[in-house]
């Protein structure tokens, strides 16, 4: 009897805990978008902050965000499938492989605001890009690349081996056999990886402090070499940097919801990519 | 010295090591198919060797791509205490790990002493795990032995999208959420302090824990359980007594994960915890971390100054910090997963 009186009891703790990390999702949800949806509009979507950012949307914010993904994908994608395919198709295993492997994981485990360091130096000072639109997709895309290799890899790993081998056994070359019988299965989950990396490096605001987001500009960045206006950082500077924070308020929980929809869209885009694709190659 | 279109399709002015390599190849193809097929087929020698050759470069460039990770690992590394050096060089290691006053912009004497920072920093990663850890390997718990299919079908997503918020929305909530809950529950004048950001990292680095606990419980092997079963134990008792015991290293290193991840958090920590350079050990104090410090100072200092280089020694030692607990989280898993095989 005092056995399954604790029984209950453990599992109601174990439910309790659960229903408790729900609800912490619930009440950020809830708050975000019950406080915010009322703010957001057409106009708060394409115009750019008035009145000392008292006023107006965030369209400055979001093109911002926008471009230094752009950045981001193409220095971080390319880079991250081929290390994915030599580490899947080419490493053979042993020390080297190894080391690699032990990096990739602790770059993921680096804080990105130490990525913020690195590309300060690399990017704004050594290779002289300033305070920009390209420094700062630079450093995101460091910063994204360990989960990019690692999200590639999975895809690889999902290919029979049979598929590579039907082509080595016709007398394709190891590249051709790659090329034409792995990569095309191997793209959509590759694909759902880049999103969710990029997800990630949308919502990040600490790498790009101080590589190129600005607190404020009157115009649009028109190169890649111009300083610009981030959402999360926006988000930031609304929240604890105003000088009306109260009266500017409504605005930080409309860009919150928008950068919320923006991740969340993301990555369910992400996962629902991934689900297809997973059922597509059981099939 | 160039002829045709690649000088290399001449062997005369191919390194030796290639030569080798492509009459190696050679005999291969001829014992593979038996000498003059290839040429019987319309297929020249050149052609077969061209194509080696083209195969040789591309896996040199995916191997190149490879070693990236090592490279930039080592970039960090070697940059942030060469760019943290002249700091070092001025001030000594004393000045920085002795003292716990940071006042790098006084009028009188600079104070460069990080004690007080790391012990922010720790105090809010410790204030995380006390919450994250017993809700994370509780709720893992709950996902992994005691949820039915479909609800599991459900939290995976949740604990997913969890892990999606940023960072910088979790430190707007800790101000408008968290702040005020504080504030009127132990009567103070505003809850910025270290246990708001405390409860924000919890948050931040329990989908780490959740996934990864549930991943190391799922990992042990039915038979434990049903011999478990088998001598008359219920269900909670073999949770407690054989599935948690024998996942324990994998939880382990989910919550090293977790910790790494909260001692490197900036955003939530820089705008929830108050911004005070006190060495305090209280939760109700408002604390500054290694990364807010970072994070506010970098944007203000001139380039290539004392206080700069100042701050990269911040950086290289947070660095250190987390390198160490991933290192270590990553040896665990690698046993455990030694062990499992």
């Amino acid at each position: 009897m005092k056995r399954k009186w604790s029984e209950q009891l453990g599992f109601l703790i174990l439910t309790l805990s659960t229903v408790l990390v729900v609800f912490v999702l619930g009440v950020i949800l809830f708050d975000i978008i019950s406080k915010g949806i009322s703010v957001i509009s057409w106009e708060f979507l394409t115009h750019p902050p008035r009145d000392g950012m008292t006023k107006g949307g965030i369209f400055p914010a979001l093109l911002g965000t926008f471009l230094v993904s752009v950045i981001t994908v193409l220095f971080a994608v390319p880079l991250g499938m081929f290390a994915a395919i030599y580490l899947h198709e080419y490493a053979r295993a042993g020390k080297l492989t190894r080391l690699i492997r032990l990096s990739i994981r602790n770059l993921s485990g680096v804080p990105s605001i130490v990525y913020g360091l690195f590309g300060v130096v690399i990017f704004v000072q050594i290779l002289n890009f300033g305070t920009s639109i390209l420094s700062a997709g630079l450093t995101l895309g460091l910063l994204t690349l360990p989960w990019t290799i690692t999200a590639c890899e999975e895809a690889l790993k999902t290919v029979p081996k049979s598929y590579r081998e039907g082509a080595l056994a016709l007398g394709a070359t190891k590249w051709y056999s790659i090329r034409t019988n792995v990569l095309p299965y191997a793209i959509p989950g590759m694909l759902t990886g880049t999103i969710l990396g990029l997800a990630r490096a949308a919502g990040e605001t600490a790498p790009i402090l101080f590589t190129g987001a600005a607190f404020f500009l009157p115009h649009l960045p028109k190169s890649i070499f111009d300083q610009f206006m981030a959402l999360p950082y926006h988000l930031y500077i609304l929240a604890t940097q105003h000088h009306a924070i109260t009266q500017v308020r409504p605005i930080a929980y409309g860009t919150a919801l928008v950068l919320l929809a923006l991740v969340l869209t993301l990555s369910f885009t992400a996962i629902l990519v991934r689900y297809r694709f997973r059922k597509k190659m059981r099939g | 010295m160039v002829k045709g279109k690649f000088f290399f399709m001449n062997e005369e002015n191919f390194p030796l090591i290639f030569i080798y390599k492509l009459r190696m190849i050679r005999m291969k193809i001829e014992a593979n198919i038996g000498e003059g097929v290839l040429e019987k087929k319309g297929i020249t020698f050149a052609e077969v060797r061209s194509q080696r050759i083209k195969e040789f470069f591309i896996e040199r460039f995916f191997f190149v791509n490879g070693l990236l990770a090592i490279l930039i690992l080592l970039g960090i590394f070697s940059l942030l205490f060469a760019k943290g050096y002249p700091a070092l060089k001025e001030l000594g290691w004393t000045t920085f790990l002795l003292s716990a006053q940071w006042n790098p912009t006084a009028y009188e004497i600079p104070r460069y002493g990080i004690l007080s920072l790391i012990n922010s920093t720790l105090m809010v990663t410790l204030g995380a795990l006390a919450f994250a850890v017993p809700l994370g390997v509780a709720c893992a718990a709950f996902i992994s032995e005691a949820a039915s299919p479909r609800i599991r079908e459900i939290l995976k997503p949740t604990v997913e999208i969890l892990a999606a918020i940023p960072s910088v929305v979790i430190g707007f909530l800790g101000i408008v959420l968290v702040n005020p809950a504080l504030s009127t529950l132990f009567g103070i004048s505003h809850g910025l302090n270290a246990l708001n950001g405390s409860i924000l990292l919890a948050i931040m680095a329990l989908p780490t824990i959740i996934s990864l606990s549930e991943d190391a419980l799922k990992a042990v092997p039915k038979t434990y359980k049903e011999a478990s079963y088998a001598l008359g134990a219920n269900r909670w008792q073999t949770i407690v007594r054989v599935s948690v015991p024998s996942a324990l290293s994998g939880i382990i290193a989910s919550i090293m994960l977790g910790m790494g991840r909260a001692i490197g958090e900036t955003m939530t920590v820089l705008m929830a915890t108050g911004n005070a350079r006190a060495l305090t050990f209280n939760f109700l104090d408002p604390i500054q971390t290694m990364t807010a410090t970072i994070a506010i100072e970098l944007g203000e200092v001139p380039y290539n100054t004392t206080h700069y280089y100042a701050l990269f020694i911040i950086g290289f030692v947070l660095f250190l910090m987390t390198f160490l607990v991933n290192l270590v989280s990553d040896i665990i898993l690698q046993k455990y997963q030694e062990v499992e095989r």
